[in-house]
């Protein structure tokens, strides 16, 4: 069995009095396809993004390769790490938002080039090289030289995700990557990230889209109003769901 | 009436008005770089999430803009002598046309901060970038482009507030209109060939920052 990457013990995290994750265990081992799962509100956007500090949360721990995310805690107290302690732990993992957040003033290998550059400290020209060569296995060579707003909606997010997997990281998260794309360009994303996959990316995958979930996940996770509810092998989960809630979850699901 | 316009007098002294032209820019250029420096550093402070960093900069910011420059051109060149601050003429001018410009500048800058959308620096944090990257690399760059057109009429207003600095004998254009003025009794055409060298000034300078805006914008 590969070794272990990601272990999270009771993760807590609310926004003023509202109580978002209410503890969620999990661990994922190297090379790990996980698929998030779970109605609107159930919490997995946010627990994506405590991964990746880009939220505090208030009590547990993210372990991420033996290292723990975001706070340090002796003996009882806990303190949030430094903000370039963090940064540095932010580049360990890599993450696609719905919305792609391309840099709309840098061209599609600047966007890439930008984070080897100014934090692998790349010189400039091996950054292009890395660049060019991650924009070719997303599909893009031919466009590393034009602006965000002047590709499609499935291209920026190739490019988004070109972007983060360029930087080496540990373990790729993706927020619903696909939601915001017209149907017909969800596919050459998915696309994408299967290739990734079998590449042997460990990744967290957040997505509505049921059927890629089935196909591309070694696991499911099935978030449930700030808990796991659910979670296992995907043929076992769809076909014989344990709780109420999955089950109900998976009867408004479509399965496109 | 039976005034004829005569201009050679005014001619025999153009060089003597291009040179003061000369130094309205040169104080213009200086002290806009000196508060676009001032206003970049107030409007983050006007978006900090921390009271003790936001209202400082906002104080500032409305008694700058309820004061007129010509108050504080005097009060520099008069009254801070007095508290023991002494200042050359054009250093004095310079440092008030700086920190007018700057809170001027400040409102423009934290106009163009607001449109910029916050997973922009998500994306930025993600990669590993550090706040201080993000504002250099990402946001500085995307809020310059957003206020260009703004920034425009901002810097012609401020170029022809140098015209002030005559209030304290700055050898600028409108001094030496004045002088020319009073020398050569050539009253309307004097402020004939000073007005006309203000307008193509500032028509120059707007057609050189909408050059800018269209090298800058981000294509689609
Ligand atoms: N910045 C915020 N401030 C306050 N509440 C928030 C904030 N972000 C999220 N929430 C709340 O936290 C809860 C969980 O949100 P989250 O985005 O994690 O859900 P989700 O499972 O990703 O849902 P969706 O499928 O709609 O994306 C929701 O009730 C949401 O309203
Ligand atoms: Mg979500």
């Amino acid at each position: 069995m590969s070794k272990l990457l990601l272990e999270i013990q009771g993760l807590r995290k609310q926004y003023g009095a509202l109580e978002v994750l209410k503890g969620v265990d999990c661990t994922m081992r190297e090379g790990e396809v996980i698929s998030i799962i779970g109605s609107s509100g159930s919490g997995k956007t946010t627990m994506l993004r405590c991964i990746n500090m880009l939220e505090d949360f208030q009590a547990g721990r993210i372990v991420l390769d033996g290292e723990e995310i975001g706070y340090e805690q002796s003996n009882g107290t806990r303190r949030r790490k430094s903000e370039k302690d963090i940064a540095r732990q932010r580049a360990l993992t890599g993450m696609a938002f719905q919305q792609f957040n391309l840099f709309p003033h840098m061209t599609a290998a600047q966007n890439v080039m930008l984070g080897l550059i100014k934090v692998k400290k790349m010189p400039r020209d091996e950054a292009r090289a890395v660049a060019e060569k991650w924009l070719d296995r997303v599909g893009l060579a031919a466009r590393a030289d034009h602006h965000p707003g002047q590709l499609s909606g499935g291209q920026q997010q190739r490019v988004a995700i070109a972007r983060a997997i360029a930087m080496s990281p540990r373990l790729m998260l993706f927020d619903e990557v696909t939601s915001a794309l017209d149907p017909e360009l969800v596919g050459e994303v998915l696309q994408v990230i299967k290739g990734l996959a079998a590449d042997g990316m460990s990744m967290l995958i957040v997505t509505h889209e049921m059927r890629f979930a089935y196909e591309v996940s070694s696991r499911v996770i099935f978030m449930n109003q700030g808990v796991i509810g659910e979670e296992g092998d995907p043929k076992e989960m769809f076909a014989n769901p344990r709780t109420e809630r999955l089950a109900e979850f998976l009867k408004t699901s479509s399965f496109n | 009436m039976g005034y004829t316009l005569n201009f050679a007098a005014v001619w025999r002294s153009f060089d003597q008005l291009l040179e003061g032209l000369a130094l309205s820019l040169g104080l213009a250029f200086v002290s806009i770089l000196i508060g676009a420096v001032i206003g970049l550093l107030v409007a983050f402070a006007l978006m900090a999430k921390s009271g003790w960093i936001s209202r400082p900069a906002a104080t500032y910011v409305t008694i700058i803009r309820n004061l007129p420059i010509l108050v504080l051109v005097l009060f520099a060149y008069f009254a801070l002598p007095q508290m023991g601050v002494r200042l050359g003429k054009i250093e004095s001018f310079v440092a008030v046309l700086s920190i007018y410009s700057g809170a001027y500048l400040a409102e423009v800058f934290r106009a163009g901060l607001l449109s910029i959308p916050k997973g922009l620096t998500e994306a930025g944090l993600a990669i590993g970038l550090t706040p201080m990257q993000i504002r250099v690399s990402i946001i500085v760059p995307l809020m310059l482009r957003n206020v260009l057109p703004s920034l425009s009429s901002t810097v012609i207003s401020l170029f022809k507030d140098t015209s002030l600095a005559a209030a304290i004998a700055v050898p600028e254009l409108t001094f030496e209109a004045r002088k020319i003025n009073v020398e050569s009794f050539r009253v309307i055409e004097t402020w004939i060939v000073a007005s006309g060298l203000y307008v193509v000034t500032c028509s120059i300078l707007a057609a050189l920052m909408r050059v800018a805006e269209r090298r800058l914008a981000v294509p689609r």
